[in-house]
């Protein structure tokens, strides 16, 4: 039988190491299964665990502590036909607790081979989170104070599909590998063994002494019938080409020239849900119906429907450079949230700045020229103010026309919402200046 | 000395052309793919999360994977393994993500992966402001990894240099193997922008370099004449090897000083000493003017304005907008300030890039604005920076 032993790296661990025999039970199993070394990533983290990407004549990729499996991941979702094998020790499984269980939810076809000596023996046999809580390792009294896991229980419990622990003596162990590798899914082994460089120096651990406590466990043999699903990449794959190919970004040319020149800034304050930024858009749309340049910017809360929402566009027959707003043409108060952002730009304008308040909003004391509007009154409920607003601007010919609105709501919208959009251009008014 | 304008300031009020209207996230995620990335992972965060948005819409119907990763740590390793599989990757985060990024990252250095890296600052320290814009990581980006050795970091200013300069950053990600950062800024992320796609010039697609048929393959074997290994895949015919620790050519373990320091010292040189041809910025020079604006990023649109503007009474000035921040394009800076007695430099923190300027420019005054407050810096601003003697 072929071996992909790599003869000039041969494993160097203590005397009586479990993972010395371990390392030729897999060789054992790769052999068994007829792979070539070209076939199989082996993908390994820190600590005594991390050192088998050396042993074997396949790929290898050795990276940092408990990240085993995020490269694994990323490695078999390019190469769905690689055979992706990763170690990890007990301390591995701690510091990488995150990867597992998404490894177990997401159900990749990967194989993790845990390397389960109860404690850190690189770094002096600190505890780890499967030090049994009686041992005495070189954490003092710190494991006492804490149960271990059972990595089977959590992965089967996660959506592990297949969970299998052994002792590394097992004689059965390179078959029981075979069938955590052929698995079409993720698969977890929990391999027990001796670590006699630390672990073994205050703590009798046999052979015997695993199997026992392996007894104890509730069994965990292979497939977990619960957790049987489709694999993962295969989903994907399946699923990534049914997605319909995204459009490019539509490109408007300019059909009409602006009503005013120049660079135009408008400020819209409102609260979430008054659909400000969808406005701004129109509004930024608007503008490229006349070759003018547009940028928007929005600023919300992280919370939606509650909270100030407020939209800056600036639309200019130049470049754009600076994108803040300072001295707006136009600033529509639609709520009071967002108003209250924003009290220094009213006190900062003159007469020349249009703002539109809409009746119920207070504004602070300002030299711009005020225009009141009773939205309700009209029947325009609040998610429409802002809308109405921008549709109020073209109709008195400011910063855009009535023409550049309706193409650019046709741009944006479809159907009813077309309909209902267009109405309301026709319908919103002021109210009469007192 | 070589460099490269990356966008020309349109004086005139003529657009006749087809614009759309693009974000910077979208922008980056669409260069993306342009590029050839084919495998995206990010983790949520505001305000980059309209990368992952746009990625997700874009790769899967191409064959592509995007993925979400259970954290950021996780995101940026699925991304190694994927490129250590051949593929251009990219992840993107802001502040807090970045932060969790930084052992993957000195791995990407260290073990020479290519990736692209988006950085959406945010303000920070910390969680900070979520929707607020900063220049905040500018050291961070450079810094923020052990062993201490260089990175690429390129700074869009708006939409279209958000195009532009994540094409260069996959082609220097594949040609140098090395994370390459696009440092942008929620005020440019976020803010959407008209642009005509047409005219965007883009620059040529390079991919890593393939060994020529030779026995056998080192994984970290360096050719001739050359500063960087050759790339094979893993998961292909011949067997490849990476790993986080300190490699031999055959990427195995050494302990050999002299491979030890001479690989880190590579590592180092390949960017270093390469960086004049990808020193990318923009330049306004005005005849006679003894001062020298140097901005980077969002608040480069605010000195344009103030450059541009005709009645602002400004003193007059030239201005350097860099587009590369590292490695430093010194020899770049040091020729754009030798006729100035007095370079400004303004940026969004509280006095990153500036610290660097003064080291390269010791016989120059140099003065420095910054402001950490999320407001964007002002024309106005910058103009009493620069009035200022």
């Amino acid at each position: 039988m072929s071996s992909l032993l790599n003869t000039a790296r041969p494993p160097a661990f203590c005397p009586g190491c479990a993972h010395e025999s371990v390392a030729n039970v897999i060789d054992k199993c790769f052999g068994n299964m007829g792979l070539k070394g070209n076939q199989i990533a082996v993908v390994s983290d820190i600590g005594c665990g991390g050192l088998f990407d050396t042993f074997f004549h396949t790929h290898a990729f050795h990276g940092l502590h408990g990240r085993a499996l995020t490269y694994a991941t990323g490695l078999k979702m390019a190469r769905p036909e690689l055979e992706v094998v990763v170690i990890m020790g007990d301390g591995g499984l701690g510091i990488g607790g995150a990867h597992l269980l998404s490894a177990c939810r997401r159900n990749l076809s990967l194989s993790l081979f845990i390397l389960n000596n109860f404690n850190f023996g690189m770094t002096g046999g600190q505890y780890s989170s499967t030090t049994p809580s009686e041992a005495q390792v070189g954490s003092g009294f710190l494991n006492n104070l804490e149960r271990p896991l059972d990595v089977c229980q959590v992965a089967a419990g996660a959506g592990a599909p297949f969970v299998i622990r052994r002792s590394g003596t097992d004689k059965n162990l390179a078959e029981d590998m075979e069938r955590a590798i052929r698995f079409d899914g993720f698969s977890v082994m929990d391999i027990w063994g001796i670590c006699p460089g630390r672990y073994q120096k205050k703590n009798k651990l046999t052979p015997r002494g695993i199997d026992e406590a392996l007894a104890t466990l509730p069994p965990a043999e292979g497939p977990v019938k619960e957790n049987i699903r489709k694999e993962y990449g295969q989903a994907y794959r399946e699923t990534a080409s049914s997605q319909k190919a995204s459009s490019e970004p539509l490109g408007i040319g300019k059909s009409f020239d602006p009503p005013e020149p120049g660079r135009r800034e408008v400020v819209i304050l409102g609260s979430a849900g008054q659909r400000i930024v969808t406005a701004g858009e129109i509004l930024c749309l608007a503008g490229l119906t006349a070759g003018l340049k547009a940028t928007q910017k929005n600023e919300y809360d992280i919370t939606v429907l509650r909270g100030a929402s407020n939209a800056e566009v600036i639309l200019s027959s130049e470049e754009i450079g600076f994108t803040g707003i300072e001295r707006p043409s136009v600033i529509a108060a639609l709520g009071q949230n967002g108003v209250g952002r924003r009290r220094k730009l009213f006190e900062s304008v003159d007469r020349d700045t249009l703002v539109l308040q809409a009746d119920g909003i207070e504004v602070p004391e300002t030299n711009a020229t005020v225009r009141r509007i009773d939205f309700e009154g009209q029947g325009i409920k609040s998610p429409d103010w802002a809308l109405a607003s921008i549709s109020l601007l073209a109709n008195l010919n400011r910063v855009i026309s009535p023409e550049m609105l309706k193409s650019a709501l046709e741009t944006r919208f479809k159907g009813q919402s077309l309909i209902s959009s267009l109405e309301l251009l026709d319908r919103v008014e002021m109210n009469n200046p007192t | 000395m070589t460099g490269f304008f990356l966008t020309t300031y349109s004086q005139d009020g003529e657009f006749d052309m087809t614009q759309c209207l693009l974000e910077g996230n979208e922008a980056i995620a669409r260069a993306a793919v342009s590029a050839g990335c084919r495998f995206f992972a990010g983790y949520p965060i505001t305000p980059a999360t309209s990368i992952s948005n746009t990625m997700l819409k874009l790769l899967p119907p191409l064959g592509g994977t995007c993925i979400q990763g259970e954290d950021e740590i996780a995101s940026i390793g699925y991304c190694l393994g994927a490129s250590m599989a051949g593929l251009k990757v990219m992840t993107a985060t802001s502040g807090p993500g970045l932060s969790l990024y930084s052992e993957n990252l000195s791995f990407a250095i260290g073990s020479e992966i290519p990736i692209v890296i988006i950085n959406v600052q945010r303000l920070g320290p910390s969680t900070g402001s979520a929707t607020r814009g900063a220049d905040g990581d500018i050291q961070f980006m450079q810094w923020g990894n052990s062993g201490g050795l260089p990175v690429i970091v390129l700074a869009p200013v708006d939409v279209k240099d958000c195009f532009v300069l994540t094409m260069h950053a996959f082609d220097l990600a594949e040609e140098y193997r090395c994370p390459v950062f696009v440092a942008s800024n929620k005020e440019i992320g976020l803010t959407r922008e008209s642009i005509d796609l047409d005219t965007i010039e883009k620059p040529e697609i390079v991919t890593r370099a393939a060994p020529p048929e030779r026995e056998p393959f080192l994984p970290f074997g360096i050719p001739p004449g050359r500063m960087v290994p050759d790339f094979l895949p893993i998961g292909g015919e011949t067997l490849v090897r990476q790993t986080s620790s300190t490699h031999g050519p055959n990427g195995y373990i050494t302990v050999d000083p002299n491979k030890i320091g001479g690989t880190r010292q590579r590592l180092k040189d390949k960017l270093i000493s390469n960086v004049g041809r990808f020193s990318y910025y923009e330049e306004f020079r005005k005849e006679g003017a003894d001062t020298l604006l140097i901005t980077y990023g969002v608040t480069t649109r605010a000195a344009r304005d103030l450059l541009h503007d005709q009645k602002s009474g400004t003193k007059p000035f030239s201005l350097l907008a860099l587009k590369t921040l590292w490695p430093i394009p010194k020899a770049l800076i040091r020729e754009k300030a030798r006729e100035v007695k007095r370079v400004v430099v303004v940026e969004m923190n509280l006095g990153q890039y500036v610290r660097e300027v003064k080291r390269i420019l010791l016989d120059k005054e140099v003065d420095f604005f910054g402001q950490m407050d999320g407001k964007l810096i002002t024309p106005g601003q910058i103009k009493e920076v620069i009035d200022h003697v």
